[in-house]
């Protein structure tokens, strides 16, 4: 009994050592974004809270347009979170649902995009969407960054996967009952399917804010840029950059994916053990 | 899955239009144009494009800072692999004992989740920044001098390769955790009445039923360090110094969008592209079986 509770006391000590390590960084950027110029660049240097308060966060919301890039990266993540979970899960409902020719080619060309990262083919993908976008004159807009990233393998598979651990009695009682497959999906599939649509959700938006390097090829306006691109922006003023000021930033463009995160961390946990469990 | 439980024709097309439309056109039709124009070379500064076989291809081959960048690529990810599993590991080890707060723990470690690799880039740029990183504070502390992580090519490839592997903690954990509550206990309790000790459980009984979960997150792991890690090399050493750091997908960045050579960045795709079939293949081929024996 004495060695059991000696072990759990290792153990607490062991995992907050862990826990400070890993937030270490953060901690270190959080301390750093309250100091003013000359606390940041005092030697040796000052690791607690500054006498700056929010002033950083101010001025990089509004003079360094902050705000405008996570205004812009809310909008791209909530446009392709919302069209690519509707989107896999109607296409999860076709592979489950239904029977029709060619089914299993259809699989594997989904199957298949899993090994086409946008980074691998950035240089044609550049190419097609600046023609087709001076084309339609949607240069610089949400549409550039948004439409190429509308559909998923990840998704579909997510959800065709889900579909088909759902009792079939379910869809034979809905269509006795005489509704069509979109009233299924809408009134029986949606409500039983929240953890995986909150699975899907959470890791679509936390992609999409992180985007880097599409955005920094395709976007030449800085009003239409993200937040991933204009962080680069802030520290590329290189000897004369303002450390508080980039932690600041650095903080900001945390605080979206983290509260999504917190908010639906439970589900995300619970939608990925259901895939698990095949 | 094999019944059918609704009729029709047109139906399930319709439902799966948007996604094929949007497969084909901004994935699949990208591909091709890659290989098309590894196959070009671009001339009179991007103004005409020529065919030039495998030109670009052969050059690759024999050019020595080519061979520096896989190099690079190699040693970072296999660190950034290894390292990241193995610390992600025995941490989800230690955040699964049945300790008061457990919850807590796990929140508290896995929340790096949500971390981009610019921010990544971005903190550590400043932390470890000579003169006034707080790093360098503490190893002229202990070592009496100051260390120049960003202009040391073996310690920037370290720098790298730390930021990457906390970056990706919270992703790690996050599987290892839900695979080890999914364990079956009953071998690990029968082990222990065995006899076995802590490390032999782990080593002999607990490791290999996670072989599967292993797996996975060697891939995952693999595709990371190999283009995730982008935004935060372009972040925090732009492939310096003296090209250290210049991994495949940032050589392949700065040829197409600093230097226009679209061909010889688009073979550099196909190469990727082969590498990453190769790692997926694998992928499926493992993932529907077990990888541990027994199951």
């Amino acid at each position: 009994m004495r060695r059991k509770t000696r072990d759990e006391i290792l153990t607490h000590i062991a995992l907050i050592f862990i826990v400070l390590l890993v937030m270490a960084p953060v901690l270190f950027a959080l301390a750093k974004s309250t100091q003013t110029r000359a606390e940041v660049y005092h030697f040796p240097p000052k690791l607690g809270f500054g006498t700056a308060g929010f002033f950083n966060y101010k001025v990089a919301w509004t003079q360094f347009d902050l705000g405008l890039y996570m205004k812009n990266t809310l909008i791209v993540a909530g446009i392709v979170m919302f069209f690519k979970t509707l989107f896999s899960m109607l296409a999860g409902l076709a592979l489950v649902y239904y029977e029709f020719p060619l089914k299993e080619w259809v699989f594997y060309f989904i199957l298949f995009t899993l090994m086409m990262p946008t980074e691998i083919m950035i240089v044609a993908l550049f190419n097609e969407v600046s023609n087709m976008a001076k084309a339609l004159s949607l240069e610089n807009s949400y549409a550039v960054l948004t439409v190429p990233f509308l559909a998923s393998a990840t998704g579909v598979f997510l959800f065709r996967q889900h579909f088909s651990s759902i009792p079939s009695e379910l869809a034979d009682a809905a269509r006795v009952d005489g509704a069509g497959p979109l009233r299924f999906l809408w009134s029986i599939l949606v409500p039983i399917s929240w953890n995986a649509i909150a699975a899907l959700g959470l890791i679509q938006f936390i992609y999409m804010w992180n985007q880097y390097i599409w955005p920094l090829v395709i976007i030449r306006e800085n009003k239409m840029q993200l937040i991933q691109v204009g962080l680069r922006g802030l520290t590329n003023q290189q000897d004369t950059t303002n450390w508080g000021l980039v932690m600041a930033a650095a903080i900001l463009a945390m605080i979206p994916p983290m509260v999504i995160f917190l908010l639906l961390q439970e589900q995300f946990t619970k939608g990925f053990a259901l895939g698990q469990e095949k | 899955m094999s019944t059918a439980k609704f009729k029709g024709r047109w139906a399930p097309w319709l439902f799966l239009l948007p996604t094929l439309i949007i497969l084909a056109l901004f994935l699949y039709y990208p591909v091709i144009q890659t290989f098309r124009l590894s196959f070009y070379r671009v001339a009179f500064l991007g103004l005409k494009t020529k065919f030039a076989g495998l030109e670009n291809y052969i050059d690759l081959l024999h050019d020595s800072a080519y061979h520096h960048t896989v190099g690079v690529t190699l040693v970072i990810t296999t660190a950034v692999v290894l390292l990241g599993l193995a610390i992600s590991l025995a941490i989800s080890m230690l955040a699964n004992q049945k300790i008061h707060g457990a919850q807590v723990y796990r929140f508290l470690l896995i929340w790096p989740f949500a971390l981009s690799p610019a921010v990544a880039g971005v903190v550590f740029l400043f932390m470890f920044s000579p003169g006034f990183g707080a790093v360098n504070y503490l190893t002229s502390l202990v070592t009496g001098h100051e260390l120049n992580w960003l202009g040391d090519p073996t310690l920037a490839i370290i720098l790298v390769i730390m930021a990457s592997v906390w970056k990706n903690l919270g992703y790690n954990i996050v599987f290892y955790l839900a695979a080890l509550q999914n364990l079956n206990t009953e071998v690990l309790e029968a082990a222990s009445i065995d006899g076995a000790n802590s490390w032999k459980r782990f080593w002999y009984v607990t490791f290999p039923l996670l072989s599967p979960m292993t797996f996975f997150l060697l891939i995952t792991n693999i595709t990371y360090s190999f283009f995730d890690i982008f935004g935060l090399v372009d972040i925090l050493t732009k492939g310096g110094p003296q090209d250290a750091t210049n991994v495949m997908i940032y050589n392949l960045y700065r040829d197409a969008f600093e230097y226009y050579k679209t061909g010889l960045a688009s073979a550099q795709s196909v190469i990727l592209f082969l590498l990453v079939v190769v790692i997926t293949l694998i992928q499926f081929r493992t993932s529907g079986r077990q990888v541990h024996y027994g199951g």
